[in-house]
């Protein structure tokens, strides 16, 4: 049994966990608002809110119905456009209406539902935080200017806020139905989900649903989603460990993480959109094993190690050693990911992360590439590289990173690393970019991180003569 | 007046196809598509989905009691493949099943045996082996042959545009379910209301009117849903009528991307030539259009490439030939601008090529040739309100294109990373079908006795705000609220024979047979007012519900008004007809005067290029539009910046990619994509250009959806500035989508 709210109304459904969220409240529940776009989580047209209970009180945020395991809704709080739904229009869909944001409507509810659930923040919300709330949402009409200047009119109002109390606040400011404040109270009844020992675990849903929805609607699955132990991110000793199921959002946003990796947050951005953020797992990016996800990359350059599990045995392997071939993981059948180590980096050490797309945001790389460096005395002691869509894995650098270390950084030594690093790769021609493409942006991205990590040192001009 | 349907739009309570509720029994269809790009069928082997636990039957051409047939202009379009397939994904077969999952399922338990055959994705490879849908055509002027000799600089070169995936957030889809005396309603999500109704009683054998073709809204048409909603809508009515239950076809986004038609690709050669003070003398082009494997609309695109292959200038001596080549793709189709675009773009990029091998400024060309009053087009017609070059200029002038100029400059001049290109964009555009028999609509307008008003016409509402517009024909003829009125959906029991709402005329045509109606409806009314202060009509009124006698209140107001004339057994509704008047066109001669009028406007576009990266962002878009007086800012502007930035994803990062067997390489959102909120230019400036609008136009505001996008083309032009500035051995070249990978590769070219 999936129990849930959904808006104002409590469910109790026999429906298959894998089955989605977004047919059940179209086609279960004839909420018509919530739209089918693209059923892959790049367009934000199925758009709702998810609420979870901490403590007493609520954290909102948005996801894509589309990609979410019903399962996945179970002892949560689910708002869709008509839960958000008044007499009047609430300050949110006013400033879309006043702005013409809106033109042929069917993406606006997707809309409309991020940029309350950004509202709903319990924290000091800004223009750029409205613009990232709807970094999922494709509108194929409005060229979105007149989306901006409704997330620009609903920054200022949001600049009074209750920041800590944001629901109360947004309930008395006619933002929310006054429904909302019983919410916590309902949710508490809710017996926390049983967890199902089956071969197929799934956690966001972000990579499994839109690869195969048939299979998992009739699967026993096991929902990782909710697994609160394996959401924590704490600092031991000198590693700093992630639990596997915590997503994108929860690390860019994770305080230990912005102090020891600051520029975390702004590398993230490039990581899909929010509500998919929201979603996936770092071990689903992991164990999806795209020769390109953005998050095997990232940690791959911070020498990250996987802890896996099975029953009551536990191994820990370097996350370079994970990945074997392409889609081919160095996981047992019963073994799963529980949770991810990183060294804590040195404090004279630099780190830095690219990623080039045909589109910047909401987009899979074309080529994506992480550097770790220590230095000491303008000598590099220590180097890990990474580079994904150049391989079949994501690929750790080894030769070139090996080839660094007792260097000075100069445009002499890097232009070698480059040459030795186009020996490691071997990238092929698909729609994300030509072989060639791929080359040529990987040295680009080395570059890239060395004229951003020595701007006084390195140039292009030099790289290049 | 903001547009009308945005508070339901907010609220997410707008109705679409998929949104009506559904009957009891409802089945829904999946649509079994070619696995190959060109072959025979030899066999279709359904058992196994047939015998899937919840599949209905499995609809085949076999099963079509009418025709099996179609195509619009040229009937070359089966509706299920028969013997051979075309493109992959042309529908084989459609499965009907207790529900749309299940139906899926048995989607992929078909097989197909096909013995293939050769495949040509590339329009000059079919043009070679003689595979063309249409016969070419050539539009002319002046004669190229002889003007050559007269040019000091002559230039020649090639020019790719890609296609164009229309990517309405609401894809394909119909309902169909039997209404009384076994006829059939269809809620299609189409352009053409008409044109579902008409094949699809073609396909069934029924006369027109036993199909019912009902059309709330659209999540998003931009030409993908004027034919291409066609085949899907007869689907569904075909499977009710043959199950007599309700059918739901509607298409998964893999499907409609994988089936569906684009923009048209062009291939093309062009010669300009120029005098020694840069006026262009003459200009030839030869256009490989790729049509795909149907002709679809594209005997009416490749015309209006045609009249727009000159752009906004005047060429004395143009020779222009667009040859519709057949492919083995899906069928292209309309796309906002149809096929002015791709013309368009090879005149810039003449211009372009022309400037940068005379090492001079391209706007330098482009001023000293723009069209001016009374200039001939190549169709014959002549330029009247040429409102180009005020455009130009007040642009010129209002953004002080100097200054960003010489901004450009010095910004290049002190970075080594980044550089910057700007270009600048005009834009003509003619208003009016261009085949003339289309540019006709009618309105009908129902008085109620309580005062309310219900309008009816062909116009489909699809985002561009048409909707909104008419209530302010009806409101302003009337001199009522807004509130009062309401608009009905398209519906071809009450307005037949209606035209697609597509060529930005939506508005001027429906709207124009609105005014005709409610100016009727006034005049009765008048007459009854007449007749209840026994004065003559002439001394009366209608202002703000109120009827004013010699400008004086009379006590009488829209309601006691429209309960007198019902009374008075006055009729309260009328159907009002209109026909562009003047436009014709002579397709033996290729002159005439297709257009009711044209559209201009500049654009000032200017990049950011991360030159290390191959990445970049549109600072502002600048432009001076001539929307003639605006009868809603509102729409108008969302309709420009719009368009605008959908022309810049045209020509950036949208690009439709096939293998060489025909398989449709971006079939999918994550691997096709459209401008997101951080890709659109960081500022867009809108001013209205100061002149009166034409008579042809709705209340003189001039036609908007299309004409906007081709501004989105300076983004290509902008680009390759950029380009220039960091690499001075980049070869300019003429190849959009100008996409991250090509630029990273011009930028290190040797």
């Amino acid at each position: 049994m999936i129990s849930f709210i959904l808006n104002n109304q409590t469910i109790n459904t026999e429906s298959h966990p894998g089955t989605t969220l977004l047919d059940f409240i179209r086609y279960g529940q004839n909420l018509p608002g919530t739209k089918i776009g693209c059923r892959e989580g790049d367009c934000g047209a199925c758009t709702v809110l998810e609420g979870t209970l901490d403590g007493n009180t609520i954290k909102y945020k948005s996801i894509v119905s589309c990609l979410t395991p019903l399962g996945n809704a179970h002892g949560k709080h689910i708002v869709t456009i008509e839960g958000i739904n008044m007499k009047g229009l609430s300050p949110v869909q006013k400033a879309m209406v006043e702005n013409s944001a809106t033109q042929c409507g069917f993406c606006t509810p997707g809309f409309v539902a991020s940029l309350t659930g950004h509202a709903m923040a319990g924290e000091n919300t800004s223009y750029d935080k409205a613009i990232a709330s709807v970094s999922g949402n494709i509108c194929r009409c409005t060229g979105y200017k007149s989306i901006e200047k409704a997330a620009k009119s609903i920054s200022v109002l949001l600049e009074k806020k209750d920041v800590e109390n944001p629901i109360n606040w947004l309930i008395e400011n006619d933002f929310l139905p006054a429904y909302f404040l019983g919410i916590p109270g309902r949710l508490n009844q809710i017996e926390p989900t049983i967890i199902v020992a089956t071969k197929q675990i799934i956690a966001g849903g972000t990579d499994l649903m839109v690869q195969r929805p048939e299979e998992i609607a009739e699967t026993n699955i096991n929902l990782f989603y909710n697994r609160q132990d394996l959401k924590e991110i704490k600092e031991e000793k000198d590693r700093i460990r992630i639990g596997s199921a915590c997503n994108a959002t929860d690390i860019m946003s994770s305080e230990i993480l912005q102090k020891y990796i600051p520029g975390t947050g702004a590398y993230f951005k490039l990581v899909s959109s929010e509500p998919i953020r929201n979603m996936g797992t770092v071990a689903g990016n992991f164990v999806n094993a795209s020769p390109i996800g953005d998050l095997s990359i990232f940690f791959l350059a911070l020498n990250a190690n996987v802890l896996l599990k099975e029953s009551n045995h536990t191994r820990e392997i370097p996350l370079k050693n994970f990945f074997l071939g392409y889609k081919k993981l160095n996981l047992k059948e019963k073994e799963y990911i529980d949770s991810i180590v990183v060294p804590i980096p040195k404090p004279y050490s630099m780190f830095n992360f690219e990623k080039v797309s045909k589109r910047t945001y909401l987009d899979i790389a074309s080529v994506n590439s992480a550097i770790y460096l220590e230095l000491k005395g303008g000598i590099i002691e220590s180097c890990s590289i990474s580079a994904g869509g150049t391989s079949p894995i994501p690929k750790y650098l080894g030769e070139a990173s090996r080839y660094l270390i007792g260097k000075k950084v100069t445009n002499g030594t890097i232009i070698k690393a480059n040459e030795i690093l186009q020996e490691e790769i071997s990238p092929i021609s698909d729609i994300r970019g030509s072989k060639d493409y791929k080359r040529l942006l990987l040295r680009q991205l080395l570059f890239a991180h060395f004229i951003k990590l020595f701007p006084e040192n390195i140039s292009i001009n030099e790289l290049l003569s | 007046m903001k547009n009308i349907d945005s508070k339901n739009h907010v609220t997410g309570k707008s109705v679409y196809v998929d949104d009506i509720p559904i009957q009891a029994g409802t089945l829904f269809g999946a649509v079994f598509g070619s696995p190959k790009a060109h072959g025979r069928i030899l066999s279709l082997g359904t058992t196994e989905a047939e015998l899937l636990e919840g599949v209905v039957k499995i609809f085949t051409y076999k099963d079509i009691p009418g025709r099996n047939q179609i195509g619009g202009i040229i009937e070359d379009e089966p509706l299920f493949a028969e013997n051979e397939v075309h493109f992959i994904g042309q529908p084989i077969a459609l499965v009907v099943a207790k529900s749309e999952i299940i139906a899926r399922k048995a989607v992929k338990l078909i097989n197909a045996e096909i013995e293939e055959l050769e495949v040509i994705t590339d329009a000059r490879e079919a043009k070679e082996k003689g595979n063309l849908l249409i016969p070419s055509r050539t539009f002319k002027l002046g004669d190229v042959e002889n003007a050559w000799p007269k040019c000091d600089y002559i230039f020649e070169g090639k020019v790719e545009s890609g296609g164009q995936e229309h990517l309405y957030i609401e894809t394909q889809g119909s309902y169909a379910y039997l209404t009384d005396n076994n006829s059939i309603k269809i809620h299609s999500s189409t352009q053409g209301a008409t044109l579902v109704q008409k094949i699809a009683a073609r396909v069934l054998g029924l006369p027109m009117h036993r199909i019912e073709v009902d059309v709330a809204r659209l999540g998003g048409g931009f030409g993908g849903k004027e034919d291409q909603a066609t085949p899907y809508a007869c689907m569904a009515a075909l499977a009710s009528f043959l199950i007599q239950k309700p059918v739901k076809v509607i298409l998964h986004r893999l499907d409609d991307i994988l089936m569906t038609g684009k923009r048209h690709p062009y291939s093309t050669d062009f010669k300009i030539g120029l005098s020694e003070n840069y006026r262009i003398l003459a200009y030839q082009t030869t256009m490989f259009q790729n049509g795909g494997a149907a002709s679809d609309l594209s005997p009416a695109i490749m015309e209006r490439t045609l009249f727009h292959s000159t752009g906004a200038y005047f060429i004395p001596n143009t020779e222009v030939t667009v040859h519709s080549c057949k492919t083995n793709l899906p069928p292209n189709t309309a796309f906002r601008g149809f096929g002015a675009p791709q013309g368009m773009f090879v005149i810039e990029s003449a211009i372009a090529k022309a400037a940068c091998e005379l090492n001079i400024s391209k706007r330098l060309i482009q001023e000293t040739n723009f069209l001016k009053e009374g200039n001939q087009f190549q169709y014959g017609q002549l330029a009247e309100n040429a409102n180009i070059e005020k455009c130009y200029y007040s642009a010129i002038k209002t953004y002080q294109v100097n200054e960003i100029e010489k901004e450009v400059e010095g910004f290049n001049s002190k970075n080594t990373n980044y550089k910057k290109g700007m270009a600048i964009m005009p834009v003509c555009f003619g208003i009016s079908f261009t085949k003339t028999p289309m540019n006709q609509a009618r309105a009908l307008v129902h008085i109620y006795q309580d005062g309310s008003v219900g309008i009816s016409t062909g116009a489909v509402e699809m985002g561009q705000g048409v909707n909104t517009k008419l209530i302010q024909v009806a409101s302003q003829v009337f001199s009522i609220n807004p509130g009062r009125i309401k608009i009905e959906t398209t519906n071809t029991t009450r307005v037949a024979n209606t035209s697609p709402t597509a060529a930005s005329s939506g508005a001027d045509l429906n709207g124009n047979a609105l005014k005709i109606a409610c100016t009727t409806l006034l005049k009765r009314l008048k007459s009854t007012s007449s007749k209840m202060l026994s004065c003559d009509a002439s001394e009366l009124s209608i202002e703000g519900e109120k009827v004013l006698k010699n400008g004086k209140e009379t006590g009488i107001g829209w309601n006691k008004l429209v309960e007198t004339a019902f009374l008075g057994r006055v009729c309260l509704t009328e159907n009002g007809h209109y026909a562009t008047p003047v436009i014709h066109f002579d397709k033996t001669k290729e002159k005439g005067y297709p257009f009711a009028y044209h559209v201009y406007g500049v654009a000032i576009v200017t990049v950011t290029l991360d030159c290390i990266r191959g990445i970049y962002e549109f600072d502002d878009v600048k432009i001076i539009h001539d929307f003639g007086n605006s009868m809603n800012t509102a729409i108008d502007n969302g309709q420009v910046e719009g368009a605008l930035v959908q022309g810049i994803g045209w020509v950036t990062m949208e690009e439709v990619a096939f293998s060489k067997d025909g398989k449709l390489l971006s079939n999918s959102l994550s691997t096709y994509k459209v401008p997101d909120i951080y890709s659109v230019p960081k500022n867009i400036e809108i001013i209205p250009l100061i002149v009166d609008g034409p008579e042809l136009a709705l209340l003189r505001s001039k036609a908007v959806g299309e004409p906007p996008f081709m501004y989105g083309i300076g983004a290509y032009f902008a680009l390759t500035k950029a380009i220039r500035a960091f690499n001075p051995n980049y070869k300019l070249d003429f190849d959009a989508p100008l996409t991250p990978e090509k630029v990273l590769l011009r930028l290190y070219q040797k």
